[in-house]
């Protein structure tokens, strides 16, 4: 591969994690595209972690992609069962009406 | 330009491009769907870094599964998403700004921390093995403990979510053999003395029930 | 020879009175009356005949005692003991103090028979006796002003003993803050005194003297001694009842006669010029004290003497009377005759009490009417009363011959040779004050004994509600009171008579209080004056004849006789002539006014503003509430960070973590631009 350098793909990485952050905090009416966010970071480090492998030569890199894949499914799923009960209780998912702990 | 250089634009402005969408789209099944195309598009930004193995469980097992499940839920719920953009664009300057300086730094980062042009030639027996192969040597010798682990994991989150959601049937007769044992004559019965009611017999009504029988 | 006392005796005369108030104040309603007056009788009898016995030893074998009864504790080298000096002026102190004591309990159970308070009376004058004794056998200023205290406490518990009366209640609670008053000054002046000469005991201090003298407070150029003079002195403004801390003895007439008699004429007002007399090794080195000494002694002895000429109420003429002879007694110490201060204290303890006494035994005549408008012409019916009485009188004016005549005279030689620049104006005060005091007390004696018999005018007697179970009968006509009242009469007025002839030389000018008085005969000449014009008692009587203030005093005499038994209707139109010096008068010279609307009043005004500002608005408001209220109000605008939603924790998280990395990457930053 000529011209792509490692500074490239970090920052394709950098700018996915950027805009999942902004995603997260700037809607407030859905939940579960809070969790997408989330999903998208998970997305943006993994990205970095292959990077690394392939420009490094070590293939750590990708087997640390391995388990957060595992781990990151593992969460969606769980994250997903608490936003099915809480739906049950609020009837409504809307981050906004989420404020219990308001102090 | 580079064939590899002109895929990694391409495929790098589609997944931005869907990670925006993800972040406004209005109606939340846009929103899951654009997430598929980011995972589709990160996807192949994988294949051509050599992680092939890995691009091929990201589809299946991102897509395949963990979409799913979200598409699921979202036309599970039957979220009435009306009230939506409320507030959205005021906040996107701040929003934008910190979003700007996150990965300013972090390019800035791993930049200054690893100056790498170009990458290593590839040795042979990466090339003999294959990628998939070489990442389960690596996974069943020297991570094995971790991917147990990890495996332990999951079935946990499977239990997690069961119990986190399961809801137990109104008009089931089941009974629990436990709170059957635990059940005492104290807490169900309690004696009471009381001293017994006696009527007076009245004169004439006795009279006349005695006369009714003693006809019969 | 210097024959030690026997320190035993000395406690069991401080004791034996403590013992019989404790029996009778705890057990008074086991043993009843007759047996309350009976314990404490006793008790302050064995006082006083072994009193007399150690007065004996003093004045004829020389014998003294000097030491530790008890050590209490050492605290920083200082040492707190009990210990007693016993030397001629307390062995004479002790005998008048139980002589006089003696008599007023038996006087009491005549005056107080069938009063509720009778046992809680008797024990609480035992315990007067007590505190008085240990005030003068004391060697150690602790001890003097733990005895100090005491009297003042027990005072206040007599004053106040028909509690509830709110005269009396208000009377006492202003004997108490008057003298609370002087004991601040009391307290500074002893507390000067330890810290300098670093010790409590009399004879230590007094060692140090000549030091002292030679020291001045820090921070100031003032004598050292002399500021702690001063302060003693206040002391003795209080207890003395000096102007202005003089207010409290008139009211203090609240209380039972027999209190009047024993507490405010004969021994706890005296205590002061014990006091003085007792430190004068320290006051003869310092002028300025003695200076104000003889300038407060002879305002309160003219200004307090002219009150009594407006008093109407028996006690109040007598108590008036007290706080001038106790401004006598005041001016004789600033001239540095402090043996003739002493001498007078006597004499004055023994006439002054029989005129209480005898005041009371009218009193009881007339049915508990105090007013002498009432009266007259009494003395066809109390004779005894009526004879103890004028000589009293006599003695108080300065009769030649009689006891109050060598003290007073005296006093006056001794003032007139003052070189002290006080002196002049203490002299004048005094010769007038001669003649006012003949006056009030013949105005008195003429009005109750003689002249026309003004209390059958009146329909029933008895203004007092204060209810004496004696008199049964509401006869107006008086009659003489039972013996226990009139026996302590006749036995104070022998002394009245014969103990200043028998006493002038060997007080003043013997040995007998020379190792307890110390005079700088160089700078104040008085004592050496007395002694030269003084030629034995018959002469100086010869000689009284032939002064002034005798003169002054039979033209007092002559004068109250002509304004109250010749021509009564005079001294009333002097009175309308003269309505404004009148006014002031009997308002006291506006000083209880004074004191009541101006310090009272502002000390009340001070603690209310402080209550209000310090502590409501200051305290309350700005520290507590304030502080609170400011937390208050950082809590509120810490709690707009918790707003409960998950979108601004993550932001807040992620701004925390660009905050970080940029505080990290700073340097980084700086290369990098610089690259």
């Amino acid at each position: 591969m000529t011209g792509l350098t490692l500074g490239h793909f970090l920052s394709l990485g950098a700018i996915l994690f950027a805009l999942s952050v902004i995603g997260i905090f700037l809607n407030r009416r859905n939940l579960i595209v809070m969790l997408m966010a989330i999903e998208l970071m998970l997305l943006a480090v993994n990205i970095n972690f292959i990077a690394f492998a392939y420009f490094l030569g070590d293939m750590a890199g990708q087997v640390f992609v391995f388990f957060i894949l595992t781990v990151a499914a593992a969460e969606a799923a769980i994250g997903l069962a608490i936003l099915v009960v809480l739906f049950r209780n609020r009837a409504s998912i809307a981050v906004d009406d989420i404020d219990t702990l308001k102090g | 330009m580079d064939t590899t250089t002109a895929l990694f634009y391409l495929f790098s402005a589609a997944l931005l491009f869907a990670a925006f969408r993800v972040i406004t789209a209005r109606s939340t099944v846009h929103a899951a769907l654009y997430l598929v195309l980011a995972f589709f598009s990160a996807a192949c930004i994988w294949m051509l870094l050599g992680a092939e193995f890995l691009a091929l469980t990201l589809i299946l097992v991102y897509v395949g599964a963990v979409m799913v499940l979200f598409l699921f839920v979202v036309m599970m719920l039957d979220v009435h998403t009306d009230k939506v953009g409320e507030g959205f664009w005021r906040l996107f300057p701040l929003a934008g700004l910190v979003g700007a300086v996150i990965a300013l730094q972090m390019a800035l980062v791993l930049m200054t921390g690893f100056d790498l042009p170009e990458a290593p030639p590839p040795d042979a027996r990466a090339l003999e093995l294959g990628n998939t192969k070489l990442l389960g040597i690596e996974i069943y010798t020297e991570y094995l403990y971790p991917l147990q682990l990890a495996a332990a994991l999951l079935l946990l989150a499977m239990f997690a979510a069961v119990a986190l959601t399961l809801r137990r049937r109104k008009d089931s007769r089941a009974l629990d053999p436990a709170t059957q044992m635990k059940a005492r004559k104290a807490d169900r019965l309690r004696v009471v003395k009381m001293p017994p009611v006696v009527d007076a017999p009245a004169a004439g009504a006795s009279g006349a029930a005695a006369a009714d029988g003693e006809q019969r | 020879m210097t024959a030690e006392l026997d320190p035993n005796t000395l406690l069991a005369i401080v004791l034996a009175p403590l013992a019989g108030a404790i029996v009778a104040g705890l057990f008074g309603r086991q043993i009843g009356p007759r047996g309350a007056h009976g314990v404490t009788i006793l008790g302050v009898a064995v006082s006083c005949v072994l009193s007399a016995l150690v007065l004996w030893d003093v004045a004829l074998h020389g014998a003294r005692f000097d030491g530790t009864v008890y050590q209490w504790m050492v605290i920083g080298g200082l040492t707190m003991e009990v210990g007693f000096l016993v030397d001629g002026l307390s062995a004479m102190m002790m005998v008048v103090v139980t002589f006089v004591s003696l008599m007023v309990h038996i006087y009491t159970i005549g005056y107080m028979a069938g009063d509720p308070g009778y046992q809680r009376f008797f024990s609480y004058i035992s315990l007067f006796t007590f505190s008085m004794l240990m005030l003068v056998m004391s060697n150690n200023f602790l001890q003097l002003f733990f005895a100090w205290e005491a009297v003042g406490l027990v005072s206040y518990l007599l004053i106040g003993f028909w509690y509830k009366r709110p005269t009396a209640v208000h009377a006492n609670m202003k004997a108490f803050v008057v003298n609370r008053v002087g004991d601040f000054g009391f307290i500074l002046g002893i507390g000067l005194l330890a810290a300098y000469a670093g010790t409590l005991h009399y004879g230590e201090t007094f060692a140090k003297a000549g030091e002292l003298a030679q020291m001045t407070l820090p921070g100031t150029d003032w004598s050292l001694l002399t500021v702690a003079c001063i302060c003693l002195f206040v002391g003795a403004m209080g207890k003395s009842a000096q102007v202005p801390l003089h207010v409290w003895l008139p009211d203090s007439m609240e209380g039972p006669t027999p209190i009047s008699a024993l507490i405010h004429a004969a021994t706890m007002v005296t205590a002061g010029i014990y006091m003085v007399a007792r430190m004068s090794p320290l006051f003869e080195l310092s002028a300025v004290a003695l200076n104000l000494i003889l300038i407060i002694g002879a305002v309160t002895a003219l200004f307090m003497g002219l009150l009594g000429i407006v008093q109407n109420d028996i006690k109040r003429v007598v108590a008036y009377s007290t706080l001038s002879q106790l401004g006598y007694m005041t001016v004789a110490l600033g001239a540095s005759a402090y043996s003739v201060a002493v001498f007078h204290l006597m004499t004055h303890a023994f006439f002054k009490a029989l005129l209480f006494l005898a005041a009371g035994s009218v009193i009881m005549g007339m049915q508990h009417d105090q007013d002498i408008r009432n009266m007259g012409g009494l003395r066809r019916y109390m004779p005894i009363t009526w004879i103890t009485a004028l000589l009293g009188s006599l003695a108080l004016i300065g009769t030649p011959l009689f006891a109050g005549y060598y003290s007073k005279e005296s006093i006056l030689i001794a003032v007139a040779a003052s070189p002290l620049p006080a002196a002049g104006l203490a002299s004048l005060a005094l010769v007038a004050g001669v003649f006012i005091t003949a006056f009030y007390s013949f105005r008195m004696y003429f009005l109750v004994f003689h002249g026309e018999e003004r209390f059958r005018h009146k329909p029933h007697p008895g203004a007092d509600d204060h209810d004496h179970g004696h008199d049964a009968h509401h006869d107006a006509t008086p009659h003489e009171s039972p013996w226990v009242v009139t026996a302590p009469l006749v036995l104070l007025a022998v002394p009245s008579v014969v103990i200043g002839y028998l006493t002038l030389e060997p007080m003043l000018f013997g040995p007998f209080l020379r190792d307890a008085i110390h005079v700088d005969a160089a700078a104040h000449p008085a004592m050496t004056v007395l002694d030269q014009k003084v030629e034995g008692p018959l002469a100086f009587a010869v000689y009284g004849l032939t002064t002034l203030p005798f003169w002054l005093a039979v033209a007092g005499v002559a004068l109250a006789y002509l304004f109250y038994v010749r021509a009564p209707q005079i001294p009333a139109a002097i009175a309308r002539a003269l309505r404004p010096l009148v006014v002031v008068l009997e308002n006291k010279y506006y000083m209880d006014w004074f004191n009541e609307h101006v310090l009272a009043a502002g000390a009340r005004a001070v603690g209310t503003g402080l209550w209000r500002g310090g502590d409501q608005a200051l305290i309350d408001g700005v520290m507590i509430d304030g502080s609170a209220r400011t937390i208050g109000r950082m809590a509120g605008v810490a709690r707009l960070l918790q707003s409960g939603r998950l979108y601004w924790y993550a932001l807040v998280m992620m701004l925390g973590i660009v905050v970080l990395m940029t505080w990290m990457l700073w340097p980084h930053v700086a290369l990098l631009l610089g690259h």
